[in-house]
């Protein structure tokens, strides 16, 4: 998953979600690329995300993990952002006290369980490439929530229904960019063709690292990895599993044809199972 | 501090707020003892303050781990129902519709009382789709429940006898699959106890299907009939046993939820449950008055044994998601062993 400085990798498949989902004539694909080091932890995109898209309070305890009182992405909680305290050496070489802030979000992967697994239909391909619940369509059967390698969908309480960041599809709709990004005062939350954010994502960490900075890494960039690539991918200045995020996550369905080939197998053993204990009342009988 | 300078034609030498270079000591650092302490804890992996990576499943006990107890024992009636009608024991082939039946109907009712909104639940059938095992296995129970409910009225009733053969035919060909897919809906997911025993679960889940329906024709077969029942259900001890075993081996640090805590307990008291099932099966061919009684007692125990292994089951799928751990480590290890097996960039 991890990639400094995209230009060393493989030539690139260009897979495009929204055209492998049948849209004729897809606009570019859109996503977040949100470079954490510029993060200064202001919450703005975590309101601006909760006014916009009307997302409930969902209760205002105080955690005492650094300042992140939201502690993880929820129905209810769609962009958040994540601090981490360190004691660690930094850019020269000196062992001192760090401060970590990182702006979580829906990765709309390439290759996305939660809209493999979804039953209903509810969860669909958007022609941004994107990923989005219907709310009208989604009963709340729940597979989606435990189907996600990144702990993001979730089913709210007493709705019912599963929620999660549309990366602002009414807004895409009116060309305009998601609230989050709109509201980032530091551009930490860039907008933009993935394209483009993966370019301007591959020369920040060049950047970075000329400047000493050699913990930066980008996450969630590589088309190769376990979900195809995010449409929403971070430029990380630790191991991902620091910020709570998964090291190597795996699209649950891409061992799907070996699943269904076990069940198959299983299957056809119980019915000779079944077959095989009437059988052997006849040897029985016999002798 | 910003060295912009605000002309008329805009910002001058500005620099964007993205350039900025994390790490750069800051004037007022504080070092020693009046440093403020690290809030995540020390560890052998990294995590974001012990907080799972994933969201917990919302499935709820009894709902769900019942349907997977449930759609086993349905299934597996189904087929004992099947072989006894084919082979001329009435009682068995009704005692395993009317259990079939019963079972697919309160499994249903559970699944229906977990969704988020009940009322919805026509929703899945508004698409097909193979890579939802939960899309799959909707469209299974509508056409299992409807057969299963005719081969019961039929067998209740005693009236239809046509239509009551092709009603079982037809609930026994969606019968294995009914036992079986549970084990893909629950292996499709992020949880590490449950995707990493892909390859076991349907064997487990089969073989626990063919334990609770052979048990469940122990209970309420008479003896003359009952001997394909114990038949099935020492092959399902047999054939659970040995994929559980295989699985939990095979799937290294994953496996660990099974052998702690409530999985534990249940898993334990299924293993037990099924060693008595089986002795009882081989004790019970006496006849009389007191073979009748252990072979209830050992239909009731394989019953037990069964259910006590699909709750194992969804307790240490719960408790592998709620540790970071099991998330973390298997796929630090995956990119470290990549790493060495590649060559360096």
């Amino acid at each position: 998953m991890t990639i400094l400085g995209s230009a060393s990798g493989p030539a690139r498949r260009s897979y495009d979600p929204a055209s492998e989902s049948g849209y004729p004539a897809p606009p570019p694909r859109m996503g977040f690329f949100t470079d954490t080091s510029v993060c200064i932890g202001c919450k703005a995109c975590e309101v601006a995300c909760k006014e916009w898209n009307h997302v409930p309070e969902d209760g205002l305890a105080l955690t005492g993990m650094s300042y992140d009182n939201s502690v993880g992405l929820s129905a209810d909680t769609w962009r958040r952002v994540a601090f981490i305290e360190q004691r660690k050496p930094v850019a020269d070489g000196q062992d001192q006290f760090r401060w970590l802030m990182a702006s979580d979000v829906c990765k709309h992967c390439t290759h996305a369980a939660c809209l493999d697994v979804c039953p209903t239909g509810a969860l669909f391909r958007t022609e941004f490439g994107t990923v989005v619940v219907q709310e009208d369509v989604c009963n709340g059967c729940g597979y989606c929530v435990p189907a996600c390698p990144y702990g993001v969908i979730d089913r709210r309480q007493d709705d019912g229904r599963a929620w999660k960041c549309t990366l602002c599809y009414d807004r895409l709709g009116d060309g305009m960019e998601p609230a989050c990004a709109k509201a980032c005062p530091t551009e930490s939350i860039q907008f933009g063709p993935l394209d483009e954010l993966r370019e301007r994502a591959a020369a920040r960490v060049t950047q970075l690292h000329a400047s000493g900075v050699a913990d930066a890494r980008l996450y969630g960039e590589d088309p190769d990895d376990g979900v195809g690539g995010d449409g929403a991918f971070f430029l990380l200045l630790d191991e991902p599993e620091v910020y709570g995020l998964p090291p190597d996550p795996v699209v649950t369905t891409r061992d799907l044809s070996a699943m269904w080939r076990q069940v198959g197998a299983a299957a056809v053993t119980l019915a000779a199972g079944a077959a095989a204990a009437f059988a052997a009342t006849l040897l029985g009988r016999r002798t | 501090m910003s060295h912009a300078k605000v002309t008329r034609e805009g910002l001058q030498d500005a620099r964007p707020g993205r350039e900025a270079k994390p790490g750069t000591p800051t004037q007022r650092r504080r070092t020693g003892r009046r440093a403020e302490q690290p809030m995540v804890p020390p560890a052998e992996f990294a995590s974001y303050y012990g907080k799972p990576v994933l969201n917990t499943p919302v499935w709820r006990s009894p709902d769900i781990p019942g349907y997977l107890f449930l759609g086993g024992l349905a299934g597996g009636s189904s087929l004992l129902a099947a072989g006894a009608q084919l082979t001329g024991r009435p009682a068995l082939a009704r005692a395993s519709k009317t259990a079939a039946l019963g079972a697919a109907c309160l499994g249903l009712a559970g699944l229906l009382h977990d969704l988020g909104r009940p009322a919805r639940f026509a929703n899945m059938l508004r698409v097909f789709k193979v890579t939802s095992p939960m899309s799959v296995g909707s469209w299974i129970l509508s056409g299992y429940v409807p057969a299963a409910g005719a081969a019961a009225a039929c067998a209740l009733i005693g009236r239809l006898p046509r239509t009551g053969a092709a009603a079982t035919a037809a609930a026994a060909v969606l019968a294995p699959g009914l036992a079986s897919y549970t084990a893909a809906l629950i292996t499709d997911t992020a949880v590490p106890a449950w995707h990493e025993g892909y390859r076991e679960m349907p064997f487990v889940f089969t073989g626990s299907a063919a334990m609770a329906s052979g048990g469940l024709g122990l209970l309420a077969a008479p003896l003359d009939e009952s001997q394909p029942a114990r038949n099935l259900a020492v092959f399902g001890v047999g054939i659970e046993a040995a994929a559980f075993e295989r699985m939990t081996r095979r799937m290294g640090m994953a496996a660990e939820p099974y052998r702690s805590g409530r999985a534990d307990a249940y898993i334990r008291a299924g293993q037990a449950l099924s060693v008595l099932g089986v002795a009882g099966a081989l004790l019970g061919r006496a006849g009389g008055r007191r073979g009748r009684v252990i072979s209830a007692l050992t239909g009731a125990s394989l019953l037990a044994a069964s259910a006590a292994t699909r709750w194992g089951i969804f307790h240490a799928g719960l408790a592998s998601a709620a540790d970071p751990k099991y998330t973390v480590v298997p796929q630090r290890d995956r990119l470290r062993s990549r790493a060495a097996g590649s060559p360096p960039p």
